[in-house]
């Protein structure tokens, strides 16, 4: 069992070959309880393998993964649905059962951990868990409806319910704001940042929206406002400084640190990503 | 050339490996019940018309062509012989296939391809379900036990289709003659082999259609070609081993 002071995810010199291209070289990365990731890199960089290696639906070549303290890389797909139950992901386009309603779908995870009894759910009630989670996304009146009735944003929304129903410890974000209006998305990364100060869960979210890296960095969520403040400098700092920046170039990790490290960075590649990362 | 063998050698390894592990599934907890139900239902009563159709069609038209080919040897009389071993041996398990392979091969291929393609199957795995499990195997329990149902519905109204030509229309025989005759006809091996042959070609039409689904890669396009593969692998396996159980049960 991982304590808060121990990583909760840890990659060891994790490399992947498709072929003749990398899809991860040499990554190494680590992260504890609460702390946020931001995956930067522009298309084929790996940072959606990254994503999927955590929680082995892709095999790794070589080097080390160990989630929740488990190895992740050499185990059997059997033995990584306890693990996986641990997470929650969010996939690109939402990923949402299309012959599922809402509700179905956001309660699906539940069901299933109850089924394969890799929680102890027994007797609790699963639908109203699923209906409070479609709520945290302000989506409560969709349970009947069908994912294909809804939105591109509202779908993203379905997606982040579905993945924080069970409330995991981890959380991981691929592309929570592509192709979504400004507006749309910064409602999405609002969710992303309430789910970490309200469950404190770690995250790591693949973007390549600056705007998201900076609201997961510079904000927190109030409950007693309801919405996201913005931190100060003094005390704040470690607040700040559990948001690190990652920016891969074809499955390398370019750069690692923080806002402010990113933004003083002279090299031109990660300069790309910062402001002008949506290119 | 070479490359070509390759691939084509290691998808072979493949789809053996995807069924080696969908019947193993089988016996695994957990049984998702309700697909394999929802599964019978498509297939079974879904391709229920088309078989019928198909099935009168056949064995009306074997009845026609075989009325004058035995009329010459003088021996129209054998036309219930002729139907009843034609459909039960090859025409009525083959066509059947063919027939759910192209409503449901392709049915499988596009729905788990369209899975594929928008991460609904990676969803599966990272939310702790085996996708093998929820979609191979209620596919494969489903299409198995429906296509023998299936082939004898065809076999018997073909049998039937026969019938209303042989004796109303060209009245070649008497009802209770062609009955009786065609019958007879029938030993062991016939049904034997009408039988396994529907089981066999259960266990190919579904996996066959798993398997182009599930590695469906580059989009909407990445689905149509899955489609049109799997119908196409299904077809040509159901011909392959149909010659293949024909050339043991020929022997016995």
């Amino acid at each position: 069992m991982a304590t808060p002071q121990e990583p909760i995810l840890e990659f060891k010199d994790v490399s992947l070959k498709f072929g003749e291209t990398w899809a991860l070289r040499s990554v190494s990365l680590s992260l504890k309880p609460g702390e946020t990731r931001i995956i930067f890199g522009s298309a084929g960089a790996g940072k959606t393998t990254l994503l999927k290696a955590v929680i082995g639906l892709v095999g790794v070549d070589t080097g080390d993964i160990s989630l929740f303290g488990r190895d992740v890389a050499s185990a059997k797909e059997a033995d990584l649905f306890p693990l996986r139950a641990r997470a929650g992901v969010l996939f690109q386009e939402g990923g949402l059962f299309d012959s599922l309603t809402v509700g179905e779908n956001v309660e699906y995870p539940l069901i299933n951990q109850k089924s394969n009894r890799s929680s102890n759910l027994i007797g609790a009630d699963t639908q109203d868990r699923a209906k409070d989670a479609l709520t945290f996304v302000e989506l409560g009146h969709t349970f009947n409806q069908f994912p294909s009735e809804l939105s591109g944003g509202m779908r993203r929304r379905v997606g982040i319910a579905r993945a924080i129903v069970t409330e995991p410890p981890l959380v991981l974000y691929d592309s929570p704001t592509a192709g979504l209006d400004p507006i749309t998305a910064n409602t999405i990364m609002a969710l992303v940042a309430k789910e970490r100060d309200v469950r404190n869960s770690a995250s790591l979210i693949v973007t390549h929206r600056y705007q998201d890296g900076e609201i997961m960095s510079d904000f927190r969520y109030d409950q007693e406002q309801g919405d996201l403040v913005a931190l100060g400098d003094g005390k704040d700092q470690a607040l700040r400084d559990r948001t690190k920046f990652i920016v891969m170039k074809e499955g390398s990790v370019v750069f690692f640190g923080t806002k402010q490290e990113l933004e003083a960075s002279s090299d031109v590649y990660v300069q790309r990503f910062v402001r002008h990362g949506d290119e | 050339m070479l490359d070509f063998l390759k691939t084509l050698i290691a998808s072979f390894q493949d789809f053996l490996f995807l069924a080696g592990r969908s019947f193993l599934n089988i016996f695994k907890r957990p049984h998702y019940y309700d697909d394999v139900f929802l599964q019978m239902d498509v297939i079974g009563w879904g391709s229920l018309p088309i078989v019928i159709l198909i099935g009168a069609f056949s064995g009306a038209i074997i009845a026609l062509q075989m009325a004058r080919a035995l009329n010459a040897y003088g021996a129209s009389s054998e036309v219930g012989t002729i139907v009843s071993l034609t459909l039960v041996r090859e025409l009525g398990p083959v066509l059947t296939a063919v027939m759910v392979a192209g409503r449901n091969a392709s049915a499988i291929a596009s729905e788990l391809g369209s899975m594929k393609v928008t991460e609904q199957i990676d969803a599966m795995r990272a939310l702790g379900t085996d996708p093998i499990q929820k979609l191979v195997t209620p596919r494969l329990i489903a299409t198995t036990l429906m296509l023998p149902c299936l082939t004898v519905i065809a076999d018997v109204i073909g049998l039937i289709g026969a019938y209303l030509i042989a004796v109303p229309l060209l009245k070649l025989i008497s009802g209770g003659e062609y009955w009786t005759s065609s019958w007879q006809a029938l030993v062991l091996n016939d049904l034997a082999q009408g039988l396994l042959k529907p089981f066999i070609f259960g266990i190919i039409i579904s996996l066959v259609g798993c398997f182009y689904g599930l590695r469906t890669t580059g989009g909407t396009q990445g689905v149509g070609r899955a489609v049109t593969e799997a119908v196409v692998s299904a077809m040509i396996w159901i011909f392959v081993t149909t010659l293949l159980i024909d050339k043991v049960f020929v022997g016995l």
